[in-house]
């Protein structure tokens, strides 16, 4: 994201005195400009001008010549009216004035200067070169301030004097706003943000030259994106016989250094440099590696082209390129390739500002994965019309500092649409933003973002008005775009602040009630709900055991997982707790502290071989079978509920096991009204084959199972003792709620009699089998419905009821709505629980 | 009984009678005691009761006074035995409750403490907020169409923002090679379109929900969390309305003192659109402005793409993070705490959140 250094901000927009990065931040967001950060000055501490008072040169055994030198650093800093500094460099005289780096500075490095012994002497600071105060590459000695043309006294900071004491400003860009890439762009919007006078250097005269006789170039475009010609712009000039390789003057150096980029040659840093300012990117051609004309065209198939960062690439038939009648030039807009570089031997160049489509660079761009500067600015959006000036900008910075000679001829093929013109009611802005805002002041709004603004036509409310974009905002289309500039130039801060007035609502929904219920009961039971990711892979399913033909098996993938590991969905809630469990196990959460987790959350069920979702076109609704298509190529991904418990459940009294997990898939039902039947399921993965319930709807449908998990797979996940597990699908759980409230039946206040029933039963007989017949004998015997419960409180195997028995004893309550009662229709009751259980399961009271 | 009985008429016995079974009552140490007493004074065979019982036989004359003198003493005397009788009984109910104490002071934990995650607790709360002020709860599923992430939001195929969303997307199930143009939703925002399609206008729904986004884990991003969208429109909405919207959402949330400032940004889903900074309080080293989310009024276009026309309603939309939110709120350094999974974490919030 863009760096903004204050000082060349101030070239373009009026900065008052005393504005830190920090006060520059506070301005641009208020219009939208975010700090991304501030970069902490390069140098901090003493660094000063210096006068050469002295060099001895002291030839060394390793065959270098140090020079020991006296520099007047200035009364403040001076000891004894100077500082000895040993120098190896000698590009310097007596005096020169220098940069010099005292004791406590901290160079970029960060390398922090310290008085030291050296070569005999105590040197105490050092003279700095351009590299080391990260001014360049320059290395090869000393700046010396009158060769760039900087007069200054001995100890005068050298840091404002150089710029190295800047904080510089790093702004974060919404894609909306690509001019915000160029200092140009955010001198504008401090001026908006302020008031602050700003200059557009953007719209500077340029001089009016002869097209004829300039390089040719032209632009071809046989397969458009949408429509839109891939290149709409394209100027040229040539400068001869420039020294390109030079370094750039240092002021540039510095600028492109805090803007954050690195400086290479005079005609590299001349593009970057006007690039940075005004936001147009150029390019640079070694005119003697041109075979002419330049045609900008799409790619051929096979065509591959090898780019300025050493990368030969592929080309794809939509990659928009620059070319000449030998070769691949550049991907447009998005980087140059390596033959037409400009190189040490270049002496003539040929300066491109051109303006291309923004979703064909960033097509090639994301496609190659090129994130370069120019591609940066092209896909959010340059202004078509800057061309020229920019190209104009760098010819003259060429000329000035690299000595060529410009030709005076451009090349500017022009096929720039005219800028829109939007017609925006005048009602509009305040009935989106709150505020009564007349004509005079959404006009003055639009007026100073640049717009030219017609005529009113119509009155009161029907009044509009044209407005003309200006060149440099692409994102403006719609009036409602308008709106939010005439919104954040009147101010944000403005707007009021208003509760509005709902129609009546009727609150949570009964499932989303009953899914609060759901996970309310589990807490309060002592479970403890954890989050997981829903990421998993096969090893995962592999561990609890789930068989190759299962269809948690049908795993939808994503094309681009964190972790080639993980690439799949969930299709159970258990892989994942498992994973969980097994993570609080490590952490020392054992057994011995015993704890129960438990996580609400989906699964997706993916359908092989679902069609695709289409893809309608952007602002219309689409038609009823589209939304249907799209509706249905969306997976099943129902919300699921599961537990996993390990360790004591009463401490110190009773762990864990199976039937824990069952009384939570009871709780479960029970808070949600939904009647459940259990039934023992000898096959399922995770769970232990003799410990494990399916669990039923009353209509059938199956909504999940419960147990103690398998020892294999606690094995496999290192979970110790026995832990038992639920999961349960709540979404088939809450279609089998009751739609209806609760009925409620009358309190009977008629006395109850108890009976106890034991039955004995063959020991494969399932409990809940018998409580049914208990039941349903009940409900059968002459007395009516009079069972108000049956609980089932004890349950005996052993020599008085024989190999292979078992007894199960019931107490049951009864009691009559309207009447007491009688011994013979309780001893009726009793006798017809026997009769039922009997003929269901060869039940024999127990003696 | 050798002596000679007790007169109805003799005074002086009488008092002296009434006198020896006070002290006795008095002199009782305990219940069995004074039981003791009673038999010997106010039993059948005692002084008083003889007296008592000779009345019958007296001159007519004399009844009255000595039924007068007897009562009186028999009085006197039950008196002290029931005064004395509950000061014991008190004596005895003490001694057996001290006997009884018990330490209730050791905690109870036959049980172990459940709890509710922080960020399903804080959704359900947020919920509550949006629900008070006549709002409804949407709900979207996660693994989303592209459509409804992107486009239905004007996302257009070739957008910035959509590039800029570190989206996962969806290769299939199984050996699929067709692009099945799902994505796992990288906002709650596609919840935004689908309440417009399926509810119609007007409509104030708030959609807490679970998002994805291709980050790293780290202290301060995770690759899945949480959001709360709002979403209203309505004929004459303003974004006067959703700043009183979002003010009355972080007093909600934050105390009384809270408050949001908007900031010109970009989303493509709004124009207008804003970020929002909350004016928090409890921020640590001062009170001050921290980002909170991103808001706006809903552009025209996800208006039309429900097929509503923008010429007659308008409204709002925002969201935010409620990892975030939480991480403010109850002051969490660390974003891995909330998604691990350790149950040290969760059981920090068992009271109301």
């Amino acid at each position: 994201m863009p760096r903004i250094p204050l000082t060349w901000l101030g070239e373009h927009v009026e900065l008052p005195a005393g504005t830190t990065a920090e006060t520059l931040a506070a301005d641009l967001v208020r219009v939208g400009l975010e700090e991304e950060t501030i970069h902490p000055a390069q140098v901090t501490g003493p660094l000063v001008v210096g006068e050469v008072l002295s060099r001895i040169p002291e030839p060394q055994k390793n065959g270098k010549t140090i020079n020991w030198c006296q520099v007047d650093v200035g009364p403040e800093h001076n000891v004894d009216g100077s500082r000895g500094i040993v120098c190896g460099a000698q590009n310097f005289d007596v005096g020169d004035r220098v940069v010099v780096a005292l004791p406590g500075a901290v160079l970029p490095g960060p390398f922090p200067i310290a008085s030291r012994k050296t070569y005999g002497h105590l040197s105490d600071g050092m003279i700095c070169s351009a590299r080391e105060l990260g001014l360049g590459e320059d290395h090869d000695g000393i700046i010396v301030l009158s060769r760039i043309g900087i007069d200054a006294a001995p100890g005068t900071d050298a840091r404002e004097l150089l710029g190295l004491g800047e904080e510089v400003l790093e702004i974060n860009v919404t894609p909306d706003r690509g001019y915000c890439f160029s200092l140009r762009g955010v001198a504008r919007e401090y001026g908006h943000a302020t008031g602050a006078v700003f200059t557009d250097p953007g719209l500077v005269a340029v001089e009016e030259l002869p097209t004829q006789g300039g390089f040719p170039v032209e632009l071809r475009d046989e397969a458009p994106i949408h429509g839109v010609p891939g290149a709409d712009r394209f100027v040229a000039r040539i400068v001869r016989g420039v020294a390109a390789d030079r370094p750039s003057p240092t002021w540039m150096q510095r600028r492109l250094t805090e803007a954050g980029m690195r400086p290479i040659s005079l005609a590299v840093d001349v593009t970057n440099y006007v690039m940075l300012d005004l936001g147009q990117p150029l390019h640079a051609y070694d005119l003697a590696a041109l075979d002419g004309p330049i045609v900008v065209r799409r790619a051929a198939a096979g065509e591959t082209l090898t780019t300025l960062d050493g990368q030969e690439r592929t080309l794809d038939a939509e990659d928009l390129l620059i070319t000449d009648r030998a070769r691949v030039l550049g991907l447009a807009g998005v980087m140059g390739g390596q033959d037409s570089e400009v190189s040490g031997s270049t002496s003539d160049l040929l300066i491109e500002g051109a303006h291309f489509d923004p979703v064909s660079v960033a097509r090639t761009a994301r496609r190659h994965k090129l994130s370069s500067e120019a591609a940066k600015r092209f896909e959010r959006g340059v202004d078509p019309q800057l061309a020229p000036v920019a190209v104009a900008r760098a010819v003259a910075l060429l000329v000035e500092h690299g000595g060529g000679t410009a030709d005076p001829v451009v090349t500017d093929v022009n096929h720039v649409a005219p800028a829109p013109v939007l017609q925006l009611p005048l009602a509009l802005p305040g009935r989106l933003i709150g505020l009564e805002l007349d004509a005079a002041t959404v006009t003055g709004l639009l007026r100073r973002i640049g717009c030219t603004v017609g005529e009113i036509a119509g009155t009161g409310a029907q009044a509009t008005v044209s407005v003309t974009v200006p060149s440099w905002r692409p994102d403006l289309t719609e009036p409602v775009d308008l709106v939010e500039e005439v919104a954040r130039l009147h101010g944000y801060d403005l707007i009021p602040s208003i509760v509005p007035t709902a129609p009546a609502g009727a609150g949570l929904t009964t499932d989303q009630l009953r899914r609060r219920a759901v996970s309310g009961v589990l807490a309060d039971r002592g479970w403890v709900e954890t989050l997981s990711y829903p990421f998993v892979g096969t090893a995962q399913l592999d561990a609890l055991g789930v068989p190759a033909d299962d269809t948690r098996r049908t795993l939808l993938r994503l094309a681009n997982p964190l972790s080639e590991e993980q690439p799949y969905l969930r299709t159970s809630l258990l892989v994942t707790l498992l994973d969980t469990a097994r993570r609080n196990v490590a952490r020392g959460s054992s057994a011995i502290d015993g704890w129960a987790v438990f996580e609400v959350g989906t699964v997706t069920l993916p359908t092989p071989g679902s069609p695709a979702a289409p893809v309608p076109a952007l602002g219309v609704r689409p038609a009823p079978e589209v939304l249907d298509a799209l509706n249905a190529a969306v997976p099943h991904q129902p919300r699921r509920v599961a537990g996993v418990a390990v360790g004591w459940r009463e401490p110190g009294v009773r762990v864990a096991d199976a039937s824990d997990a069952v009384e939570a898939v009871q709780d479960v039902a029970r808070v949600l009204g939904v009647d459940l039947t259990l039934i023992a399921d000898t096959d399922r993965a995770p769970f232990h084959p003799g410990r494990c319930v399916r669990v039923q709807t009353a209509d059938g449908a199956v909504a999940g199972w419960a147990g103690e998990l398998h020892p294999k797979v606690a094995g496999a996940l290192s979970l110790p003792g026995r832990p038992v597990a639920f999961e349960l699908d709540l979404d088939v759980l809450l279609a089998a709620a009751p739609t209806a409230p609760v009925v409620a039946e009358e309190v009977s206040t008629f006395p109850a009699a108890k009976e106890d029933v034991a039955l004995v039963v063959d020991a494969g007989v399932p409990a809940a089998d018998v409580l049914a017949a208990v039941r349903a004998g009940a409900d059968a015997s002459p007395a009516g419905a009079v069972l108000e419960s049956a609980r089932l409180f004890d349950v005996y195997s052993g020599e008085q009821v024989g190999e292979g028995r078992r007894s199960l004893a019931f107490a049951l309550r009864l009691r009559a709505a309207d009447r007491t009662l009688t011994a013979e229709e309780t001893a009726g009751v009793r006798d017809a629980v026997v009769a039922e259980a009997g003929k269901r399961f060869g039940a024999t009271l127990r003696g | 009984m050798s002596e000679t009985p007790l007169s109805p008429l003799d005074a002086a016995g009488v008092d002296s009678a009434v006198d020896d079974a006070l002290a006795a009552v008095a002199a009782a140490a305990d219940l069995d005691a004074l039981k003791a007493v009673r038999t010997a004074h106010t039993g059948e065979r005692s002084p008083l009761a003889l007296a008592n019982r000779a009345i019958g036989s007296l001159e007519p004359a004399d009844k009255a006074s000595a039924g007068k003198t007897l009562g009186q003493a028999r009085g006197r005397v039950n008196q002290a035995i029931a005064a004395r009788q509950s000061a014991l009984e008190a004596e005895r109910d003490a001694r057996i409750l001290v006997a009884e104490t018990v330490d209730l002071t050791a905690p109870v934990d036959r049980r172990p403490a459940g709890a509710r995650h922080p960020l399903s607790a804080l959704q359900e709360r947020i919920a509550d907020v949006f629900v008070a002020m006549g709002w409804e709860i949407a709900e979207g599923p996660e693994v989303e169409a592209e459509w409804f992430n992107f486009d239905a939001l004007n996302f257009g195929p070739d957008h910035p923002a959509r590039q800029m969303q570190d989206t996962f997307f969806v290769q299939g199930v199984g050996e699929q090679q067709e692009d099945p143009h799902l994505v796992l939703r990288t906002h709650t925002s596609p919840v935004q379109a689908r309440s417009l399609l399926e509810r119609g206008v007007p409509v104030y729904v708030a959609c807490p929900g679970r998002v994805f986004r291709t980050d790293e884990l780290d202290a301060t991003h995770t690759p899945v969390f949480h959001q709360v969208e709002g979403l209203a429109i309505d004929r004459g909405l303003t974004m006067a309305h959703l700043k009183g919207t979002l003010d009355h959402f972080a007093r909600a949330i934050f105390g009384p003192e809270a408050r949001t400032r908007l900031r010109p940004s970009f989303f493509p889903f709004t124009e207008p659109s804003a970020e929002m900074d909350l004016w928090f309080p409890q921020k640590k080293g001062g009170p001050g402005w921290i980002e909170w989310g991103g808001c706006g009024m809903v552009h025209p276009n996800v208006l039309r793409a429900a097929g509503i026309d923008p010429d007659e309603y308008s409204g709002f939309a925002f969201g935010m993070g409620i990892e975030r939110t939480l991480m403010f709120r109850n002051s969490i350094a660390d974003m891995h705490d909330m998604v691990e999974g350790d149950v040290r974490f969760s059981t920090q919030f068992q009271a109301v959140i």
